[in-house]
Parts: structure tokens; sequence; C-alpha cells
């Protein structure tokens, strides 16, 4: 049974490829031809297509498309037009917004006109794919949790981008959008606030990010363990428990006291998952508009330990009087 | 061997060797600088520390010259500043800063060799205000250099020009085009340590005295007058600035700082009063000795926007903590330790 104990799926079912149920008549047709993919079946289904685009897929992929363009030919004009400067610095590049001069004003397109038209594209593009998720999973009579799920990664998104530098009452607050020049931001933001580290809300999405890996791996070891038992259908073991879910539930039992169950596991994956950018976006919102430095916050809160300072006390030597 | 382990082989294999390409040789030695738990430590390569060494390394002093008989400018026409030497001590000094800036050229680097007292070749007043430079260093910036000093050779070590210099940098080709604005940041470049911070930390804070402390005092946001007004953008800055010290002196921000609480002075170590005083420093040698030298200096000399060379942390300091590794080589150069009379 070495099989379920592997990275890769082993043995690959292969049959007549499946277009997919039935649409409603107003619906416009699926794209693409399905085929199969051996490599692919390996990590996953090996049926490629068909794609259901849709206008709201069209619309939002146009929109998509044109901020990523835009994005990347500002950044192949930063380099004077050099496409291999451009391949060489592709992670330092980025589109900055405007300086805090220009605060919540439309400033001229070259001094950060392009941050703020790419902004609205870019979230014009994610809120009309957030639709589709909610549509298509309507369309399917699915549930719409992967719709909400999605809904708290853009309200951290909007929080950063947009919610966030209106607060502050200028755009030059957001983010900019380019690979290192938005973890500098990162870094800048908690370095101008006194610490984002102690920031409660931030520990909280922490938490709730690296439970949701532990849950997923707790998760994912849990159900591979039991396959030989049918776990894999855990759909059915929700309703009609066997001896897979039997023995899952036993283990975790019997090594911490405590079990999930076949259908509350993914509740507490849902939720970790949910909270982490949730919670990170309340934190990300209060850093600046309510709290101006989270060190000395969390000093007058008394969540900070004092420690004993080993040398000889430093002054400011700026409140001495020091010559400049 | 299974296809399926084969497959894995080449996937994982160059990915793994991929990642770790990025890290540094071990070994890595940890020193602790500051109470338990607060991560206050420096990181080192015993490695890369034993190359540094050897290129810090100060030369040995020529014998102390006889203070005896008539003094420079009694002998020498258009002696300005080292006059009140004797003949033995100022000749000494010619030597000595000819192995330290211009080795190769000699004495014809500044002098005109048929008539030294010439003032004809633009060197010879730039070095006149060098040696002004160091006097000034070692007599009103103690707070800094402290009892070590400086030298022409703290800096120069040998070259005409010292290796690490700044000017204003190049406006890129197309900058005033409609698209690719760079605010100022997001090039990969050495001064600020491969980050893209913003690249020219000298220009607003080793040049001109914008403010460089962006936390406030507060725990909560103010209102009006009372609020801490410094931008995300403006942090960036001071990153950057912050940056490019703890490059020039191969230290950590540890080395300063306490990185829970980079404002706090308290918790602080002493380098940070220090490295306070070498910014103001570095911002008094270049408005008061290099700017007013720019029109003295060859157009060849000066930066892409015609501004003149300036001084940094890494001009000195040449990645280690103290220049040289603090050899205390100003004590044999005396004629250096006070601003000379006019």
């Amino acid at each position: 049974m070495a099989q379920y104990q592997n990275l890769f799926t082993s043995v690959q079912p292969v049959g007549p490829t499946h277009h997919g149920v039935d649409l409603p008549r107003d619906d416009d047709k699926r794209t693409g031809t399905p085929f199969l993919l051996h490599l692919l079946g390996r990590i996953g289904n090996a049926q490629i297509g068909p794609v259901y685009l849709g206008s709201l897929g069209v619309a939002s992929l146009v929109f998509g498309i044109a901020a990523f363009n835009i994005i990347g030919f500002n950044m192949l004009a930063s380099v004077d037009w050099n496409p291999i400067q451009l391949l060489r610095q592709l992670f330092w590049l980025a589109l900055e917004p405007p300086a805090p001069a220009y605060g919540l004003g439309i400033p001229p397109l070259a001094q950060g006109g392009w941050w703020l038209i790419v902004g609205f594209m870019l979230t014009v593009s994610i809120l009309l794919w957030w639709a589709r998720t909610y549509r298509r999973a309507r369309q399917l009579g699915l549930g719409t949790h992967v719709a909400w799920a999605f809904a708290a990664a853009i309200w951290l998104y909007l929080v950063c981008g947009f919610f966030r530098p209106i607060m502050m009452g200028s755009w030059s607050e957001a983010v900019p959008f380019g690979v290192f020049p938005h973890l500098d931001w990162v870094s800048a933001l908690s370095l101008r606030h006194g610490n984002l580290f102690y920031n409660p809300f931030h520990a909280l999405s922490i938490v709730f990010l690296y439970g949701s890996v532990l849950l997923f791996a707790m998760h994912g070891a849990t159900i591979l363990a039991v396959t030989r038992y049918g776990g894999e259908r855990e759909i059915e073991q929700i309703v009609d428990r066997g001896t897979a879910s039997e023995r899952a539930a036993l283990f975790w039992r019997w090594t911490m006291g405590f079990n999930a169950t076949m259908e509350s596991v993914h509740r507490w994956a849902w939720w970790f998952a949910v909270l982490s950018p949730l919670v990170g976006g309340i934190g990300i919102l209060l850093t600046g508009p309510v709290v101006d430095n989270w060190y000395l916050w969390s000093m007058k809160h008394h969540v900070v330990p004092a420690y004993p300072l080993s040398h000889p006390v430093v002054i400011d030597p700026a409140i001495l009087g020091a010559k400049p | 061997m299974k296809l399926t382990m084969k497959l894995a082989l080449y996937l994982f294999a160059p990915l793994a060797f991929g990642l770790l390409s990025g890290c540094e040789r071990p070994p890595i030695e940890t020193v602790q600088t500051g109470y338990r738990g607060t991560a206050m430590e420096q990181i080192y390569n015993p490695r890369t520390l034993l190359k540094q060494a050897s290129l810090n390394q100060a030369p040995e002093a020529a014998e102390a010259a006889s203070t005896d008989g008539p003094r420079a400018k009694e002998v020498y026409q258009n002696v300005q500043v080292l006059g009140d030497l004797s003949v033995a001590q100022f000749n000494r000094h010619m030597a000595a800063i000819t192995q330290w800036v211009a080795p190769d050229a000699g004495c014809a680097y500044c002098h005109n060799v048929a008539n030294f007292a010439e003032d004809a070749k633009y060197t010879k007043i730039v070095a006149r205000r060098m040696i002004q430079m160091t006097q000034r260093v070692n007599q009103d910036w103690k707070t800094h250099v402290a009892e070590t000093g400086v030298t022409c050779y703290t800096c120069h070590r040998g070259n005409n020009i010292p290796t690490n210099v700044w000017f204003a940098p190049k406006d890129r080709k197309y900058a005033n085009s409609i698209m690719g604005d760079l605010a100022g940041q997001n090039n990969a470049t050495q001064t600020v340590g491969l980050t893209s911070l913003p690249y020219d930390p000298f220009t607003p804070y080793l040049k001109d005295a914008a403010a460089i402390r962006v936390n406030g005092h507060e725990a909560m946001a103010g209102i009006g007058n009372y609020s801490n007004r410094a931008s995300t953008k403006q942090a960036e800055h001071t990153y950057s600035l912050m940056v490019h010290m703890s490059e020039s002196l191969g230290v950590n921000c540890t080395y300063c700082h306490n990185t829970r609480n980079f404002q706090g002075w308290e918790e602080s170590r002493p380098q940070r009063v220090t490295a306070w005083y070498g910014i103001r420093m570095a911002r008094d040698l270049n408005n008061d000795y290099m700017e007013p030298l720019t029109k003295t200096f060859p157009e060849h000399r000066l930066g892409p926007k015609g501004d003149v060379a300036k001084v940094n942390c890494t001009t000195c300091h040449q990645g280690a903590y103290k220049p040289l590794y603090g050899a205390a080589m100003a004590k044999d150069y005396p004629e250096l330790q006070t601003l000379a009379k006019p």
C-alpha cells in the first residue's frame, strides 16, 4: 500500500473526458475541448478544461491584463526601455504610489497617476473575479464559501491600498506594485509605527496564518494516513462514518485528547484561513489612523516586558543640546 | 529507481540547490551584545572578516621628525597651513601624504616640480583644504572620532580619490517621460545593500538636514499639531540611510539599536550616539569643505549632475566598524590634530 505515502498519485484512471453539468440557458458556453495531461494527473486532476469565461470572467481579465501591462510598461520605462535590465532588475522595479505631497488629490500621470489608474483597474478586476466565483458557485448549486473566503483576502487588499490611505489622507501610504518594493513598504510601515509585532491584531493574524498551516498539515496527513480504509471519500464519511473516520478520530483523541470530525475539520480550516486576513486587515487599519506607535501602545498597556539596561544609559544627544 | 522517485529528484535537487545558492557559506559566529532574549547580537563570518581585516591595515608611521630648526614658512614660500612645523616635520608630512594619496604620481600630483610654491594645480588647492578638513575632524569632531582621530589615509588608502565617495545620482535617460517614474527608489544598487529602498539617502541626510526620525512619542495618533506627520515613504528614506550605515560598518542593526524599539535611546547601545555625531560630521564636511571646492575641481572630477565628490560613512569606514579597525594612526601626526591658526 506504499502508493498512499507517495508525493505523487501513482494510479491514474483514464477514461472519456467530462464536460460538466448542463448550464442554464442564459449562461455562456464553456470554451475549449477537454483533454488529459498525465503529468498534471500526478499532482491533481489530469483533465484540463473546459473553462467557463462568461461576461464577468472576460471583464475581469480585461481589467486585470490592462493593469498588469501598465505596471509592466512602467517598469520597462523606468529602466529606459531596456528589456535585459527589465529582467535583471524585475524584482526591484515597481509602480510607486504618488508622493505624500499629493495627498488624496489626483497627481500627474508620471508622478503616481499611473498608480492610481492601475489601482482602480486591479480593484475592479479583483471584484469582478469575486462576483464570478460567487456566481459560478451558485450556478453549480454550491455554497458560496469560496467567494467569502476570497472576500476576506480582498478586505486586506483594500485596507492596505484603499481604506487606510484614505483614512491617512494620502495615497502615498498605499502599497507599491512591485516585488521587493512592496516588502520594503511592509518593513517601513512597521518601522514608522514602532514595530508592528506589538500590534495584537498582527499577532492574531499570525496565529491564524501559522494555525492554517498546522491544520492543513494535520488534516492532509490524517486523510492520507486513512486512505487505505477509504478515508479519502471525505464527503461520504461525513454522513456515513466508517472505519477510516473512526481510526482518524481515535488517533487524535489518543494523542491529544480531542478530535475534530470529518466535517468540522473543514470549518476549522476555513475559519483559520479567513480570520488571518480579516484580523490582519483590522490591525493595518488601526496602524496610523488610530494607533501611531505600537511599541509605546504595548508599553502603556503592559504587554511588553521591560528589560534591564545592561550598559551605561544612553541619552539622546539631540536633547542634550549637542552641537547639531 | 521508480519513475516517480526520479521525477522527484530531478524536480527538487535543482530547487534545493537554487535556494541554497543565495546563502552565505558557514561558519557564522554570533557575538551577544545586549540583554539575553533581545536578540542583540553581531553576526560575523570569520572567513570574510579575515579578508576585511587585511584590507584595513594602517601603514607604519615614519620616525618622528625633530621639532628644532627654522619653521617651514620661513624656509619655503606659500606655506599656508603647515607653516608652523619645523622643516623636518614639514618634509615628513609631505612624504607621508604622498604615500597616502599619490604614491604613483609622487610630488608632481600636486606640485609643479619646477616651482613647488606655485598653486597652479587644482590638486594642491584641494589637498590644502583637505588637510584643514582633517584637522577640523580631529579637533572638533572628537564626539565621533574620539582620540583615535583620522589622517588622509583613513579615506584615501593610497588612492588619489577615496574609493568610496558619492555624487547626486544620474537621472535615467528618459527621466522626463510620462511613464516609469522611479520615485527615487527601486533600483538594484549597492549603495543601499541591494534593497529596493531609496537609492540616494545622502542628499537629504548627509548634505541637507532632512528629519531622520519618523517615530512619534505618543502611542495613539494625535490630531493637528499633536499628530506625527511622518509618512511611510519617509520611513523608507530613513531605512535606506540606516542600511547604508550598516553596510559601511559591516554591522547589523543591533550594533546600535534594540530592534524591538528602534527609536528608544534608553535601549540603544552607546555606539548609536557616536553614529548620531557621525551623520552630523559627514554633513558638516560635505557642506563646509567639499561643496565650496566644486569650482576648484575640473569637470571630469565632478558627478553626473556637476556636483563635487562628497563623503558618506563608507568613505572612512570601508566595511569596518571603526576605520582601519581603530588603529590609532593620527597620534603620529600631531600637525593634523588641531586646526592651524590662519
